[in-house]
């Protein structure tokens, strides 16, 4: 009589037991769902870019050397070649490393070392704000100041151009070196400091030979960020670039990135001209690739 | 738990909800008018006649039992759907060719679209002939003052390669992608042109008659202003006519009824309220 309440309380907590494991697979398969997602999406997106991009070089018969080499970006007369862009990418994401690394790894060694609380609790915030910025709003900050302003009063034939790319590109990587650098520089251990102190070396000498070297590769991580971020810009450069199709010489010619010649022109395109506009994707690609790769081997310096 | 299997569903449910109609567009459109048991008009063609197209649809459909559908495809693949019967009425934005004539093919003007040349306000040029733009164009000529104006370079601005408007200017002026001069600012719409042109006191470009405004000077095209009036008696040189063209055989009572709407004074209506210059 006594076992059988115990009897049944025990099937009651195999009962509760089970529902807890289901309940703990089911979450956990999920979870798995959800990753698989992100995976899954990635897959789909390169495979059709790489799909399409291809096609015309598999299929068509068109020369990959040609595609990247030719000078000449005719799509209504058959003629694809985005030398000129691959260059206007490149010179345009150096030119807003040149500009942009300075400024930011000064912002962050300011607001990680050197700012009192009270001046950081403005600046921090702010510089987070400009990450917030949609870019087109960067682009037309760029067409109705920077384009203007360089036309006025540097006096070029055209303010889209080159010059003004680099300067949106290097305002709007700011905020990703600026925060990636600062959470490096705080990651050094104060010990560092004091040492260095101690020695009777200077704040600011401290600051460049002890610190900054020691976060040496979180700076780098955000610079390669900061790049990524650059090269990869499309809405805010096609307003201010002029979109031309020139191999650039000089800071004031307009040019044309890869992403704006995608952007630009997909709206239009048909048959080959939009693979060709997939391919310009696939070597666009192919430098975010190399871009990461960079990414993961400072990182795994960094580790070591 | 019943939490997370009703979400597993939900999410199953999305995601092929995702997948069917990524795939199944065009069904899903036969299967509504097929439904609703709708005569169904079939039109394809010019991205440019396209949006005027959707408006005078939209407005057709409201007063009539059809359906109309419009597929913006280009004027060569709509007068070839045209041709083939696979489209009831094909949209173009050039004149027929001579070929596409003789197999036997029924034009209808809709409506005419003009195009301008503008500059900055303040620059002295006000004619150009045909030639003079094609220089401009091309870079033959690279400074104002070759044509009558102050001391200051040129600066080309164009629309984007495939761009409906593009290829009937080039067609008009006669020079083609490739002649456009390469150092060119490429604008990706009317607007941008224009904005580009009105802070640009280097600037020329090329817009729709319907952008024209105060922020920007235009052109006259050998002597004769660009004006509705000018089109439509045809002395002004930058314009194209909107066609609608139809295999004979294809026309059903339901197209002919559009294509007599649409030059009936409701349909011209909504031509000029588009910015396109209407027929009559």
């Amino acid at each position: 009589m006594t076992s059988a309440p115990i009897e049944k309380q025990n099937i009651g907590n195999g009962k509760s037991n089970k529902r807890k494991y289901m309940l703990e697979s089911l979450s956990s398969k999920l979870f798995l769902f959800c990753a698989l997602l992100s995976v899954l999406s990635l897959l789909l997106i390169v495979g059709f870019v790489f799909y399409r991009g291809s096609h015309p070089f598999i299929a068509g018969g068109y020369s990959f050397f040609d595609f990247i080499f030719g000078v000449d970006w005719v799509p209504s007369e058959d003629k694809f070649g985005i030398f000129p862009m691959i260059v206007a990418s490149i010179y345009a994401t150096i030119g807003a490393l040149i500009i942009g690394v300075p400024i930011g790894l000064f912002t962050a060694i300011f607001l990680s070392e050197i700012a009192p609380k009270r001046v950081r609790k403005i600046i921090s915030p702010a510089v987070q704000l400009l990450a917030g910025i949609p870019s087109v709003l960067y682009g037309v900050f760029g067409l109705a100041i920077i384009v203007p302003f360089l036309q006025n009063y540097l006096g070029l034939v055209k303010g889209q151009s080159l010059l003004a790319v680099i300067l949106v590109l290097a305002i709007m990587m700011l905020p990703t070196i600026v925060t990636v650098a600062e959470t490096a520089i705080r990651a050094v251990p104060k010990t560092y400091r004091e040492g260095s102190l101690a020695l009777g070396a200077s704040e600011i000498g401290t600051i460049f030979k002890v610190v900054v070297p020691a976060a040496k590769s979180g700076i780098m991580a955000a610079i390669v960020l900061g790049l990524g971020r650059a090269i990869g810009e499309t809405m805010a450069v096609i307003l201010v670039a002029g979109n031309s199709l020139i191999t650039p010489t000089s800071l004031t010619d307009s040019v044309r990135p890869l992403t704006t010649n995608i952007a630009l022109e997909m709206g239009y395109a048909a048959g080959v001209h939009q693979e060709m506009l997939f391919a310009t994707g696939i070597v666009l690609f192919s430098f975010i690739l190399i871009l990461n790769f960079v990414l993961a081997k400072i990182s795994a310096r960094g580790a070591n | 738990m019943k939490f997370i299997k009703n979400a597993t569903k939900a999410l199953l449910v999305i995601s092929l909800a995702v997948v069917l109609t990524a795939c199944g567009n065009d069904a899903e459109g036969d299967t509504k008018s097929s439904k609703e048991n709708l005569a169904t008009i079939a039109i394809s063609g010019s991205t440019s006649v396209g949006p005027l197209a959707e408006k005078l649809a939209f407005k057709y459909e409201e007063n009539n039992d059809v359906k109309i559908e419009i597929n913006q495809i280009g004027s060569s693949a709509g007068i070839t759907n045209a041709i083939n019967g696979v489209s009831e009425i094909g949209m173009s934005s050039r004149d027929l060719k001579q070929e596409e004539i003789d197999s036997g093919l029924n034009e209808t003007v809709i409506a005419y679209d003009g195009i301008v040349v503008v500059t900055h306000p303040t620059n002295k040029v006000k004619d150009l002939t045909l030639e003079q733009v094609k220089k401009i164009f091309t870079g033959e000529v690279t400074n104002w003052n070759e044509l009558g104006g102050e001391d200051l370079e040129i600066v080309v601005v164009s629309r984007e390669d495939g761009s409906g408007s593009r290829d009937a200017f080039q067609e008009i002026v006669d020079f083609s992608s490739g002649e456009l001069v390469r150092s060119a600012i490429i604008a990706s719409g009317n607007g941008n042109i224009k904005t580009t042109v009105a802070t640009n006191k280097h600037a020329v470009g090329f817009i729709s008659f319907e952008y024209i405004d105060d922020s920007i000077s235009t052109i006259d095209i050998n002597g004769v202003e660009a004006t509705a009036e000018n089109v439509l008696q045809q002395k002004y040189k930058l314009s194209r006519p909107f066609l609608f063209v139809n295999n004979e055989e294809n026309l059903t009572d339901a197209g002919q009824q559009f294509i007599d709407f649409i030059l009936s004074p409701d349909g011209q209506a909504v031509v000029s309220e588009t910015g396109a210059i209407p027929v009559q």
